[in-house]
């Protein structure tokens, strides 16, 4: 029984708005509606759990760092705060296009999780309350309230559901499980229930986590030390970068070998997995060390990263070996890896079940088609990762604060931001695991540079709300010198001079034959604006804070200008169909000629742009022609 | 009004057959501008510097090379079908003709129009009322319907095969180079460009040769296109008459593609042959004399096939070493005709003469790779006649002009689409040479996946996620 009759009593704060969950989406949503103006109460099972990261101790990564640049772009909180609490930094992919560049940092999760906490305590309008949500009330399909498990009713205008992996949560390892959340937290097994009376579609999904160990049971000598960046590159645009440049601490390197997989094979019956205990399939992307050891059979070893958890933990863990296998196994497996001959399991790996939704009953601005005012993000949604979560929370939040404003909702495209591609691919796509974001999914990704996420969302982060004026003046500044500074390379010409072609060879680059512009110099692949300061006679002094950042932008610009273009000419195409937007009220039943397959599943997802329309499986090309014709009719 | 589609698209707009005049229809931004590059007026008249709604005589030509005399129509959009602007060009009809107009404006940047394109657009631009409209959805859906059909069919074997196991290499490259740029830490992508090249190189060789087998399909649609040659009096007519024989009821007759030709079609046992023939090769036979061999070898050049006729009663000469300079390079059979004279010339002979008048440095062992067969005839007495069929059914079934079992393109959009990989595989090419870094190749690699999969019907979809963790192990 989760409350008597007696217990019920209307709170009378006035929120206007409730969060339910404190983690990364959880976070984001309230700081964006509470610093939007909107009174703001989160709750979550664990004041102490605060964005918390109960899997791997990294925020960013291939395109997740994308994420958390385009989050920070657009106001949110993530970047600022792994700024002051990472203990390594890389950018990954240095030696590829700019395109794939992706920070990286190792957190200390105690201390980011602290740092996270104090920002939401500070934070006017809002306000932290240790309870479980246990029902979503509404009348005539809009949001009027929530109530806990101890009977209290909260009324408010709208209600972001970031449970992330808390609902009807269930650990498992072997034989063993237990209903709570990770890392043994509390788990919500009630709301659930008033999610399907309000008619959402519940599904289950399944992730891991490797086990954590004692840094002073492992034995480095027998692992490859892994370092962060020599010059560290900062998340947030309003970091310092001269303040990141910390002592870092070293991640360790090691490979699994034929003892730890034959140990594995011969336990694989054990598995919770392959005894059916566990019914979802894992996400492909991370797939524990047993599938590893099944599905790429012919590998004779896997990479294995010991990461810190932290500066003040003995913690470590295990990147590469998550693992649903009994704890004996896990000890025995774990002991075959060179350096882990002597480990101590401090927290045994495990499988983790949870209830989530179908994010296609969700608008694109992430709130549920058919109940006003609920909005969603992170796992709750059916994605993976910190990133992913804080994106979607920062989205779900910006949107209800302009719900409740009377605003249109803010949606970002696929051609504008990752943030657009993971939101777009969640509410279009059907999908039967965690989703993860990957830079492959971005059709426009030369565009989505996490270089440029300021220039691609500030201006709409501003406009939202969430970005000073201040900010936003030194956006447009640095903008100007980027516009300004291309347009004076491209047209100052350098002649055949001996000073000219003395600095070609001395970067061991063929001489001129004829005059040259600067850029066409830049664009050859060993050479770039900062090298070619000498010849380069009337170049202004560009801000120092500014400095990098423009030239940076002037060299990529010109580097890779030919493949630029292109995308952009794509994108146009891909706008004209993404502006067609459909009316709310439009009727499939009357359109003649759409095939009975896309009416259903036009009228299941509601699209809100041909564009959307497209993209939904089912829907043929044809059908989408039909569909053109039919709204320019009605016009 | 701003036109919704920045492509300009391209149509024959009259039916492929018997009219004495054929259309090609062109709508969209850059149509006036692809207009000019085929058109030669008088002074180097620019269309797109003419007024709407007018009328220009000239000729449409492929570099110096004239196609055929044409009018072209101008309509500026608003005020045209499409509501864009629009471009029609009336030739003298002929299959062959239009079909190369059409061809000729797609290299010059019209793209091919999808079926009832012309009207949706038309409709999209607001030119036609409500009923029209919903006679264009029920069109657009219905011709979808039929291209979905008629395509799978086409697809149904090899091509379908042949473009899966292009597509899968290409995407099984992409998902390597992926799965590495998503997880550096585990998956190590350095030095890729180079395997990448050889893989590359060896799949725009067969792009390459699909695209080839184009000219191949359009047998298949069009007949094999057939030339007669021969001295006069060798039997050329006898011959044509002799082949039309028994099917003479079901030739149709097409009136020319330019005024002077004209073609019989002939159907050998499921083979479709288009014997084009001089006006007038049936009022004289002098055809050599008449046209020249200038003309001679024009038609020869577009022949798919050659049917050399020899008077074997009388001994070759300069005519017939001429002739056989003009078949060196096409698909031919050469007929030893009036086998029921006295014969002078054999097989022997001919092959002399052809190695004689074709290679200065001629060896004997060449004389193993004559592989034009001879075959002995009586056209008068209808001798030889079933050998030269068999003969003909052999070269198309088992040689290289068959095109029964062998992968071949016959729709124009499937060969715009392996234009377009082929063009996304040399920009991989330029990539690596450039030395560009690896993630700048999937991006054309992904474009030539998708424009394969035009031709078969499929997006990229999930594909790529798919391949990344079907191939590749991530990490974590």
């Amino acid at each position: 029984m989760k409350y008597s009759e007696n217990s019920i009593w209307m709170n009378e704060d006035g929120y206007d708005v409730v969060v339910i969950g404190a983690g990364h989406a959880g976070c984001e949503a309230a700081l964006a509606t509470a610093r939007l103006g909107f009174r703001t109460i989160v709750f979550t099972v664990s004041v102490d759990s605060i964005a918390l990261m109960p899997c791997n101790p990294n925020i960013g990564g291939s395109s997740k760092g994308h994420l958390v640049r385009e989050v920070d772009a657009l106001g949110g909180e993530m970047g600022k705060v792994i700024d002051r609490t990472f203990i390594q930094s890389k950018m990954l992919n240095k030696s590829k296009g700019p395109a794939v560049h992706s920070l990286r940092a190792q957190a200390d999760k105690a201390n980011y999780s602290r740092t996270m906490r104090q920002v939401l305590e500070n934070q006017e309008n809002l306000d932290l309350k240790q309870m479980e949500v246990v029902r979503i009330l509404t009348e005539e399909g809009r949001v009027t309230g929530v109530q806990t498990f101890s009977g209290t009713i909260y009324p408010c205008k709208a209600v972001v559901l970031c449970t992330g992996t808390y609902l009807r949560a269930r650990c498992i390892y072997g034989e063993v499980s237990s209903y709570t959340g990770p890392n043994g937290l509390q788990a919500a097994n009630y709301l659930t229930d008033s999610l399907k009376e309000l008619g959402i579609q519940m599904c289950r999904f399944k992730t891991g986590t490797p086990a954590r160990i004692d840094r002073n049971s492992v034995d480095f000598s027998k692992m490859e030390e892994q370092l962060g960046d020599e010059r560290v590159v900062p998340f947030s645009f309003t970091t310092d970068p001269d303040e990141v440049q910390i002592d870092q601490a070293s991640c360790w390197l090691t490979y699994t070998n034929k003892k730890t997989h034959d140990i594995i094979r011969r336990n694989l019956d054990r598995s919770p997995l392959f005894s059916g205990m566990i019914e979802g399939t894992g996400p492909r992307y991370c797939p524990s060390i047993e599938d590893k050891v099944v599905k790429f059979a012919d590998k004779d070893r896997h990479q294995v990263f010991i990461e810190p958890e932290g500066l003040e933990t003995n913690e470590m863990y295990i990147g590469g070996m998550s693992s649903s296998l009994p704890e004996d196994v896990q000890y025995a497996m774990y002991r075959t890896v060179p350096g882990l001959e002597n480990v101590k399991i401090v927290r045994n790996a495990y499988a983790i079940e949870y209830d989530c939704i179908d994010a296609r009953q969700l608008k694109p601005s992430l709130e549920f088609r058919s109940i006003e005012g609920l909005f969603s993000g992170g796992q709750f949604n059916g994605s993976s990762g910190y990133e992913e979560a804080a994106a979607q929370g920062l989205m779900a939040g910006i949107n209800a604060a302009r719900k409740l404003q009377g605003k249109e909702a803010v949606i970002l495209d696929r051609s504008t931001a990752y943030i657009g591609v993971l939101i777009d691919d969640l509410v279009t796509k059907e999908s039967h695991e965690p989703y993860r974001m990957m830079t492959s999914r971005a059709e426009y990704r030369l565009l989505l540079r996490q270089d440029n996420a300021d220039q691609r969302l500030t201006k709409v982060g501003y406009n939202i709300g969430l970005i000073s004026e201040e900010r936003y003046q030194k956006l447009l500044e640095k903008e100007e010198w980027i516009r300004s500074e291309i347009d004076r390379v491209t047209h100052t010409n350098v002649g055949t001079s001996e000073k000219v072609q003395s600095l070609l060879k001395g970067y061991g680059s063929t001489p001129l034959v004829s005059g040259s512009s600067l850029a066409e110099l830049i664009r050859r692949p060993e050479l770039s604006y900062e090298l070619l300061s000498e010849i380069d006679l009337n170049r202004p002094v560009i801000p120092e804070e500014l400095r990098k950042d423009v030239i940076d932008q002037v060299d990529i610009f010109i580097k890779y200008e030919g493949y630029i273009n292109r995308q952009k000419r794509q994108v146009e195409q891909f706008k004209k169909l993404e502006n067609k937007k459909i009316p709310e009220n439009i009727n499939y039943d009357l359109i003649k000629s759409l095939r009975i397959e896309a009416v259903q599943k036009l009228k299941e997802y509601r699209p809100v742009s041909v564009g959307q329309a497209s993209r939904i499986s089912g829907v043929s090309p044809a059908d989408i022609s039909v569909l053109l014709v039919y709204m320019a009719n009605e016009k | 009004m701003e036109g919704l589609h920045n492509t300009t698209i391209a149509a024959i707009s009259t039916a492929m057959s018997d009219a004495g005049i054929g259309i090609v229809r062109m709508s969209g931004p850059d149509a006036f501008a692809i207009a000019d590059r085929v058109y030669k007026g008088k002074r180097d008249k620019k269309l797109s510097d003419q007024q709407t709604h007018t009328i220009h005589y000239g000729y449409v030509v492929d570099k110096e090379r004239m196609i055929d005399e044409v009018l072209v129509m101008l309509m500026k959009g608003p005020h045209s079908y499409t509501g864009e602007d629009t471009v029609e060009i009336d030739c003298h009809g002929g299959v062959y003709v239009v079909k190369r107009i059409l061809e000729l404006l797609i290299e010059r940047g019209a793209r091919p129009a999808e079926p009832g394109e012309f009207t949706k657009r038309a409709f999209l631009n607001g030119k036609l009322d409500l009923s029209q409209a919903e006679a264009v959805g029920d069109l657009i859906s219905s011709r979808n319907q039929y291209a979905l059909e008629s395509s799978l069919n086409h697809l149904k074997g090899n091509i379908k095969n042949k473009i899966s196991e292009l597509r899968s290499e290409i995407i099984y490259h992409t998902a390597f180079i992926e799965s590495a740029l998503d997880d550096p830490e585990h998956i190590n992508v350095d030095g890729y460009g180079e395997k990448l090249r050889k893989c590359v190189d060896g799949l725009m060789k067969q792009i390459r040769d699909l695209i080839e087998t184009y000219d191949n399909g359009r047998m298949i649609r069009e007949g094999i296109r057939t030339v007669i040659l021969g001295k006069p009096n060798a039997g050329k007519s006898s011959l044509l008459n002799a082949l039309l024989g028994e099917e003479r009821a079901i030739v149709t007759e097409i009136a020319g593609t330019t005024r002077d030709i004209l073609e019989e079609h002939i159907n050998l046992k499921g083979i479709s042959l288009n014997v084009i023939d001089t006006a007038g090769i049936r009022d004289t036979e002098d055809v050599v004399e008449k046209i020249g061999v200038e003309r001679a070898r024009d038609y020869a050049e577009r022949a798919d096939l050659i049917l050399y006729v020899i008077d074997a009663s009388m001994p070759l000469d300069d005519n017939d070493r001429k002739i056989l300079q003009i078949i060196q390079k096409k698909k031919s059979v050469i007929l030893l005709n009036k086998s029921d004279l006295d014969v002078v010339v054999q097989e022997e002979d001919v092959k002399n003469e052809y190695f004689a008048s074709n290679l200065s440095e001629y060896k004997e062992e060449y004389l193993e790779d004559f592989h034009i067969p001879v075959i002995s005839v009586s056209v008068k007495e209808n001798k030889g006649i079933y050998v030269l069929k068999s003969t003909l059914n052999h070269l198309f079934y088992a040689g290289n002009l068959s095109f029964n079992d062998e992968i071949c393109i016959t729709n124009i959009r499937h060969k715009t689409a392996l234009q377009d990989a082929f063009s996304a595989l040399e920009r991989v090419m330029e990539s690596i040479d450039s030395g560009m870094p690896e993630d700048f190749y999937s991006i054309d690699l992904l474009d030539a996946y998708e424009s394969l999969g035009s031709i078969t019907g499929e997006s990229v979809g999930e594909d790529l996620v798919n391949e990344i963790f079907c191939k590749f192990c991530m990490g974590k």
